[in-house]
């Protein structure tokens, strides 16, 4: 993203575009050679490259091997609408800088939320205490790393005023409500956020970033006689307000409409094992929870993984390779470096059926002795980063959709969740199914609702029998919790067999 | 900041807000410290440590309602823009007749109490004490056991205080401590590697329990080797007293105004109504000392008081706050809840194991979600198979499926095994007729 070197911190977009509240900093920089977007970046943080160093010197004070600023400026929106009005505007502005320092796999941590040069030290301070052992440290020349550009936008969301945005839920609204004469209520909303992300750190390597993130999402209740159910359907990029358009909207409101009607004749399934067909795009959630977050490398650094002891080994069918990958363009999980500076890539975790690669950070990457892979995420500022997923997806496969649902006698299909969840070590991993169907002799039949899918990683993973050609991305607005920190994150999927998981349901 | 800085900075927030344009107004100001530290492999593995403060303003403009909040304090310029911006922005929104401030009548005005929620020595405890306390609970583990992977042990504080102010008369502020010690222990055991972990926490760092924490991680992760499922069926179901919670959230989501009035509840039009076995008496008790949900006013200032929520079953009231009441036609009463005290029953937990023919002790829960309009649910589980009084195996990759309804006309008893480490003061309760799908 390109910026002018005169566009400061805006406080808020509640109103019309364009207030600018600090004065410009505009400093010299002569002794550097940097991009006028770097310049920007150091001006927009009110920052110096003698000040970072500064700050970086009394955070290795005490002998730490390395240390990282993570300066983060990000302005908040969103826009509710309830009872068929838009009557809910809230916005948050969340400013500050995460000092780390490291020696070895240990971490120490402090962030200041204001960003001058005694409240920076005092916080280096704090991080440095991780080690004791006080030396002296020489800097690496500083040079500039340009990051990656994959969400070119037009229009910045700090440049839109909520009443441009008014009208796109107000005609949500009024669709959902036109499409089904069921409907009983709708909640929608649309929430944007921008980050601006200065990142320096004791190797001397100074990069930037800029990360526009909105989301639509609507949420319909209808009733039929006595019986009220409900669903919501959401949709979010890396894109900036050219995205909203009336097709996006009638989308979503057929969507959400679609997926509440199904419930109403849903029954629930009789308990136990059985096949599982997951359909193209959201079933994702299969990779993001029964191998993804075992994928981890911090987990498997410390043993706690149950893939801990896999790398290199054939853990599925050779049919099989699955992917994390922050480079797609536009999405909700891509970043254009990571929350460590480091470049982003495509990961190959599982490359025909072979255990490929962990998710790794700074950390795990050098235990490990790989070259980082730009997982390293944080939540913000606040937060030390982790090993997190980007997007996270299969390969099509050498099936047809119609090849699996042939091999199905009776059976379950899934397409559509809320939430899930594993416990790394034991392996066990669930996924809340909204709704789906009952496979019987290969045809879909009577709809189901409101189940949990259990399973064990390695062994679902193994047990995937066949996967189709259809593979879909899903853009939905999935955030990925750990460690108290949530990240954006995407799925995708194509229909896959898993031979058997334990549904939840009605006992006989 | 001093409580007069952040009320002095609140005030001023108020009436700024009044004066460029905003009929009322309501500030927060709230600040915090914390510090937390990891040990691993006998070396502090992660030291955090900081302070944070914000502002958060809700607005009152031409019948118009929204929220804005900020964490740079430091500029008042600054802070006049961002209030401005909020206003304009605030009247592009439409108007909403039930968005008011409270009824001055209903905020709380009365003496403040001393409900125990603060440490006043917070600051004067010793930085290598705490880290010391995080080393002795690894010491409980390692070494115990040939199968142990990995441990980790953590010491975490925190101190906040808010102060909040509307512009019809209410101020009020609020000032907590809290500590804990947790661990997490990982063993080897077959091809899984189950963990299992175990904390402790207080207000005051002198009521910390700070011995066996370690222990009882190990002896839980211990007691998951070998964890299988079992064949589906019907049968009777323990939930450990710390888990509790999770059974319960969806009934109080159920009684919430905005629930109620938004569809979302499968407890409309059930007041006086029996939802619940005989065994489910709830109580709402916002002044129990040093109580983790103690408080004398909610977040919109509203006075609290005690009230049953359920009594031998019967919904007795919904938790209707100022908006949702005036879209309800129902008067405010606070929208959110303090302590909630399940009343207890005579027998501890290893009794009411005891004295089960066959069930499951739930132990662990694992995703899962409900159905807010039907109370449906279905949540994976782990835990141990009970038969004739006595734990025979650890079960998991299980899943419990039904209605709240169904669940809590089937709560057959109660423990006396009050969990206090939160402010769902419950203990472990039994139900009956549970499906569970496995095998």
């Amino acid at each position: 993203m390109k910026l002018n070197r005169r566009n400061f911190i805006k406080t808020s977009t509640a109103a019309a575009a364009g207030t600018m509240i600090l004065p410009p900093f505009l400093q010299s920089f002569q002794n550097f050679q940097f991009s006028n977007d770097m310049k920007s970046y150091i001006d927009h943080f009110e920052v110096s490259v003698e000040l970072m160093q500064k700050v970086i010197r009394e955070a290795m004070s005490k002998g730490g091997n390395y240390a990282d600023l993570f300066f983060e400026h990000k302005i908040s929106n969103s826009l509710r609408l309830q009872d068929g009005k838009v009557n809910r505007a809230s916005s948050n502005v969340d400013y500050g800088v995460g000092i780390r320092v490291l020696k070895g796999d240990q971490t120490g941590y402090a962030y200041s939320e204001t960003i001058d040069e005694k409240s920076m030290l005092n916080a280096a301070r704090m991080a440095a205490n991780i080690a004791n052992n006080p030396s002296q440290f020489k800097f690496d020349a500083v040079h500039e790393k340009i990051p990656a550009d994959y969400y070119k936008i037009s229009q910045k969301w700090e440049d839109v005023s909520v009443k441009d945005k008014v009208p796109f839920l107000q005609k949500l609204n009024d669709r959902i409500f036109e499409h089904d004469e069921k409907v009983i209520k709708v909640n929608a909303w649309i929430g944007d956020d921008t980050s601006y992300v200065l990142f320096y750190n004791s190797e001397g390597r100074l990069t930037y970033d800029y990360r526009p993130l909105v989301s639509l999402g609507a949420f319909c209740n209808m009733q039929r006689g006595d019986q009220i159910e409900n669903s919501f359907s959401s949709y979010s990029y890396r894109k900036g307000f050219e995205w909203l358009s009336d097709d996006l909207i009638e989308m979503l409101a057929k969507e959400v409409v679609d997926k509440t009607n199904i419930l109403f004749d849903a029954t629930k399934p009789k308990a136990g094992e059985m096949p599982v067909v997951l359909g193209a795009g959201g079933s994702g959630i299969l990779l993001h929870e029964a191998m993804g977050h075992a994928f981890e490398a911090d987990f498997n650094r410390k043993g706690t993984s149950i893939f801990s002891d896999k790398m290199g080994k054939k853990i599925a069918e050779d049919f099989i390779t699955i992917i994390d990958d922050g480079t797609l363009e536009n999405d909700r999980g891509a970043i254009n470096i990571d929350d460590e500076g480091n470049e982003v890539k495509k990961t190959f975790l599982v490359k025909d059926g072979i255990l490929n690669s962990y998710i790794h950070d700074r950390i795990s990457a050098n235990h490990y002795k790989v070259e980082p892979t730009g997982n390293g995420r944080r939540e913000s500022f606040r937060h030390v980063p982790l090993p997190r997923m980007r997007s996270t997806y299969m390969e099509p496969g050498p099936h047809t959709r119609e090849d699996i649902f042939e091999n199905v006698d009776y059976g379950i299909y899934v397409d559509n969740f809320t939430n899930g969840q594993v416990k790394i070590g034991a392996g066990d991993f669930t996924f809340f199914v909204k709704s789906g169907y009952l496979i019987e002799k290969g045809k879909l039949t009577q709809p189901i609702k409101d189940i949990n899918i259990i399973g064990n990683g390695p062994q679902a993973l193994a047990d995937i029998s066949m996967a189709a050609n259809d593979y879909l991305n899903d853009n939905g607005t999935w955030t990925c919790g750990k460690s108290g920190q949530s990240v954006p994150v995407t799925m995708g999927l194509p229909t896959i067999l898993v031979k058997k998981l334990t549904v939840g349901g009605t006992s006989v | 900041m001093t409580k007069e800085e952040k009320y002095s900075l609140a005030e001023w927030a108020v009436n700024y807000a009044q004066t460029n344009g905003a009929q009322g107004a309501k500030v927060n100001i709230y600040e915090s410290q914390e510090s937390k530290v990891e040990v691993r492999d006998k070396k502090i593995d992660k030291l955090q440590q900081s302070t944070q403060s914000g502002l958060s303003i809700y607005l009152y403009v031409d019948k118009k309602y929204s929220s804005h909040s900020t964490n740079r304090l430091n500029n008042k310029d600054e802070l006049k823009r961002f209030i401005e911006d909020a206003i304009e922005g605030t009247k592009f929104l439409s108007e909403d007749e039930f968005r008011t401030l409270p009824e001055p009548h209903l905020y709380f005005k009365g003496e403040k109490m001393d409900l125990g929620t603060f440490d006043k020595d917070f600051l004067s405890i010793d930085p290598q004490k705490k880290v010391k306390l995080a080393f002795d609970i690894e010491k409980e583990v390692l070494g115990k056991d040939t199968r142990i992977i990995s441990v980790t042990t953590s010491y975490y504080d925190n101190m906040s205080s808010s102060v909040k102010v509307t512009s019809n008369g209410f101020k009020g502020d609020t000032a907590h401590t809290y500590y804990s010690l947790s661990a997490s222990v990982s063993v080897k055991g077959g091809d899984a590697r189950p963990s299992s972990s175990w904390s402790e926490s207080a207000i005051v760092f002198d009521k910390l329990k700070k011995e066996g924490i370690g222990t009882k991680a190990l002896d839980r992760a211990l007691k998951k080797i070998g964890q299988s499922k079992i064949e589906s069926g019907k049968m009777t179901m323990i939930i450990e007293n710390r888990l509790a919670a999770g059974s319960l959230g969806p009934l109080i989501s159920a009684i919430r105004g905005s629930s109620i009035q938004q569809k979302n509840s499968f407890l409309i039009d059930k007041l006086g109504e029996k939802v619940g076995s005989d065994k489910l008496t709830l109580i709402d008790d916002p002044f129990i000392i040093s109580g983790r949900g103690s408080r004398q006013f909610d977040g919109e200032g509203l006075a609290l008081k005690k009230r049953t929520i359920f009594e031998k079953g019967i919904l007795r009231t919904y938790l209707i706050d100022t908006y949702y009441g005036k879209k309800l036609n129902m008067d405010p009463n606070s929208g959110s809840t303090t302590n909630l005290v399940l009343e207890k029953g005579s027998r501890s937990l290893e009794e009411m194991i005891a004295s089960l023919d066959k069930g499951i002790l739930i132990t662990g829960f694992n995703g899962g979600n409900s159905n807010a309009s039907t109370g449906d649910f279905s949540y994976g589980i782990d835990g141990f198979l009970i038969e004739n009084g006595k734990i025979i195996k650890p079960v998991s990759e299980m899943n419990i499926t039904g209605t709240a309804k169904q669940l809590w006309m089937n709560l057959e008893e109660v423990g006396n095994d009050v969990y206090k480490n939160s402010s769902w003061r419950l203990p472990s309760l039994k139900f009956k007729d549970i499906d569970f799908s496995g095998i």
